[in-house]
């Protein structure tokens, strides 16, 4: 088995074209990942840049109501840029520039992460090309201006169905064509080795400080972790660090769209079967004879027909659970998070908080729920206005 | 001597890259007729895929086609047994991993043995991965091929040394697709691949699309790879690019014949 595997998972998929580069990386990341002088630069960077630590948020209003466990919500919505995102671009922008990099690019659904990636390139003076699904250029206009601010070139991919898969087709073939001075940041925790584990290992920040955040708040560890999961780094960042402590219950929310009994799905572990794409081998939504699905959901950020390969793991094992929450019970949970706690999260983390809504009153009220909001839900509010059939301009 | 190594026998090889299905399957199958009417010594059929990572516009766009007109893996096969009872020349597959192991890895490489194909390139699937390909399609006698690139350095030897059939010499960075010039050292390529392994056949593609291009080539390489030029025919012409295809086909096997 090659390099990279979570259980049967992950690999190294790609063309021969990029061997050598992520060969590359992973030198350069193994030679950095233990480097103090590398760990104090970033947390520096996470913490008087990013904002971290994010805040770990008893939501006693949303607790009360649902009238079972209790509820805390981890803030990753309070980042700089609005997301959990800039963790991991962070991350790899000092690692990239660490190995003489002068370029990133990116691939970026919802555009949070190519938001994330342009501030990092500005940040750190360098250049920024982010491919986005010309879809979703629409659905998410204000993140496509605030990239092309920031001083990134935001490239529309028409290929395909022009979404989130084939704006990550659409980088790797970049890279392919430059890789000597450029990095391909990749979002989430997917990809050929090395870019799960590294994704994994910047988010993993965020299960790190929720478990200091609650041995001080109550002295336990929680009963259950929620995160959506579209890639899945949110979700994987928050689960790492309890992953061998079998009493925390881990819970991915994926997107099931219009259901999961319809086409229009994105819900990958519901839905899909074991395959090989985008360098890895994982779970895919694909068809009888491997061509990948055009999925659908209302959240950009999740609309993506694969899962990272430790999710896949995860699993596989039975160590985390994933069920699949439609397009209305996240709208349903963006409404109700924003009127209980004042709190508007993405569409994106809405899934997990649409899931806590069923979980929390089953629970005992000595039980405690952590739900990762991923993201903040500013994007989103003409779609879901419209959604709702209301009409307004940004 | 497999039948991919004998394509390597007439002089320099000439070889023709199509999409399966693009625009339909019996355009597909007379296509192959003519091309190994012309004079093409190997050809390559690429079975559509719906997010082909490795490909330029133009095959992006024959894949997109092909899948449109209802074009699967089982329709290439039954295509493959009747080109097989008349057509002698060697056939590869062009495919992505998923496509075979969505399949069932050893339920594919059999059924394309038995169909009469005889070799399979996944582009997607580098040396590091190649050991859950390879042994397969040797247990079925198909030649697994592998593929160099010009940011190979380093690993050519190792590559070279397990490669079967012939080596896919990538001539540019990048996507699939014409180019008005290539400027890899493709000699140097070459050289490292038969010094690891003299009697491997070297092929170059990518970007390759005229008949001086090709003969310029046929001066270090074995032999000479045309996709996107073919499907650019196939695109422009659909059900009538046929009589296109072999003459564009005879003209590149006659570049590669030039003394």
């Amino acid at each position: 088995m090659s390099k990279g595997r979570f259980g049967i998972h992950g690999g190294q998929y790609i063309p021969e074209t990029l061997m050598n580069a992520v060969n590359e990386l992973e030198e350069a990341y193994n030679h950095y990942k233990d480097d103090p002088e590398f760990q104090a630069e970033l947390t520096e960077l996470l913490n008087e840049y990013a904002g971290r630590p994010s805040r770990l948020y008893y939501a006693r209003r949303m607790t009360e109501d649902l009238g079972g466990a209790k509820i805390y919500l981890k803030r990753e919505d309070l980042n700089h840029t609005g997301a959990h995102k800039i963790n991991n671009v962070l991350g790899q922008a000092l690692l990239a520039r660490k190995m003489g990099k002068t370029r990133l690019i990116a691939e970026t659904g919802a555009g949070q992460h190519g938001v994330a990636t342009a501030t990092a390139a500005a940040l750190f003076g360098m250049e920024c090309v982010v491919f986005m699904g010309e879809e979703d250029t629409r659905r998410q206009a204000l993140n496509v201006y605030k990239m092309r601010l920031l001083g990134a070139t935001v490239v529309p991919v028409t290929s395909g169905t022009a979404t989130l898969k084939d704006a990550c087709s659409a980088a790797f073939r970049e890279w392919t064509t430059r890789i000597a001075d450029t990095h391909y940041c990749l979002g989430s925790v997917m990809g050929p080795h090395p870019f799960p584990t590294i994704v994994r290992d910047f988010q993993a920040v965020i299960s790190r400080e929720i478990k200091a955040q609650m041995l001080e708040k109550e002295g336990r560890l929680p009963d259950a972790v929620l995160a959506c999961v579209g890639g899945g780094s949110n979700a994987i960042g928050a689960f790492y660090h309890f992953i061998d402590d079998p009493s925390v219950r881990l819970i991915g929310c994926e997107a099931a769209g219009r259901g999961v009994d319809t086409p229009d799905t994105a819900a990958t572990i519901a839905t899909g079967k074991l395959g090989i794409f985008h360098g890895m081998k994982s779970y895919f939504c694909q068809d009888e004879f491997g061509q990948i699905a055009p999925v659908y959901s209302i959240s950009a950020g999740l609309d993506y027909p694969g899962i990272g390969p430790e999710h896949a793991m995860l699993h596989d094992t039975g160590r985390a659970e994933y069920v699949a929450v439609t397009d209305e019970e996240a709208v349903n949970a963006f409404e109700y998070l924003s009127r209980t706690e004042g709190i508007i999260p993405a569409i994106e983390s809405a899934h997990a908080v649409a899931h806590a809504v069923k979980l929390a009153p089953a629970m005992g009220k000595d039980k405690i729920i952590v739900i990762n909001i991923s993201g903040r839900g500013d994007k989103d509010c003409a779609a879901i206005a419209r959604y709702r059939g209301e009409e307004i301009s940004e | 001597m497999s039948r991919i190594t004998d394509a390597f026998s007439h002089g320099k090889a000439f070889i023709p890259f199509l999409t399966c299905g693009d625009p339909d399957l019996e355009t597909t199958e007379a296509a192959v007729r003519a091309m190994a009417a012309a004079g093409a010594d190997l050809i390559e059929l690429g079975i559509p895929f719906s997010d082909p990572t490795a490909e330029g516009p133009v095959i992006q766009a024959a894949n997109q086609r092909a899948l449109a007109s209802g074009t699967t893996t089982d329709k290439i096969f039954e295509m493959v047994r009747r080109l097989r009872k008349d057509v002698t020349t060697p056939m590869v597959f062009m495919t992505y991993a998923n496509v075979v192991f969505s399949y069932g890895t050893e339920r594919f490489v059999s059924t394309a043995a038995e169909a009469g194909m005889d070799g399979l390139i996944l582009p997607d699937v580098p040396y590091e991965e190649k050991g859950e390909f390879a042994p397969v399609c040797r247990k079925y006698g198909l030649d697994f091929i592998s593929l160099i690139a010009p940011t190979s350095e380093g690993r050519i030897a190792m590559i070279a040394r397990e490669a079967e059939g012939f080596l896919y010499c990538v001539s540019s960075l990048g996507v699939t697709g014409v180019r008005g010039e290539i400027t890899t050292d493709v000699g140097r390529m070459v050289r490292l691949a038969k010094e690891a392994n003299p009697d491997l056949p070297c092929a170059v593609g990518f970007g390759v699309s005229t008949p001086d291009q090709a003969a310029a080539l046929a001066h270090t390489a074995d032999g000479v790879i045309v996709g996107s030029a073919i499907v650019t025919l196939a695109q422009q012409y659909g059900r009538e690019a046929v009589p296109h295809i072999r003459d564009y086909v005879a003209d590149m096997k006659a570049a590669l014949s030039r003394p």
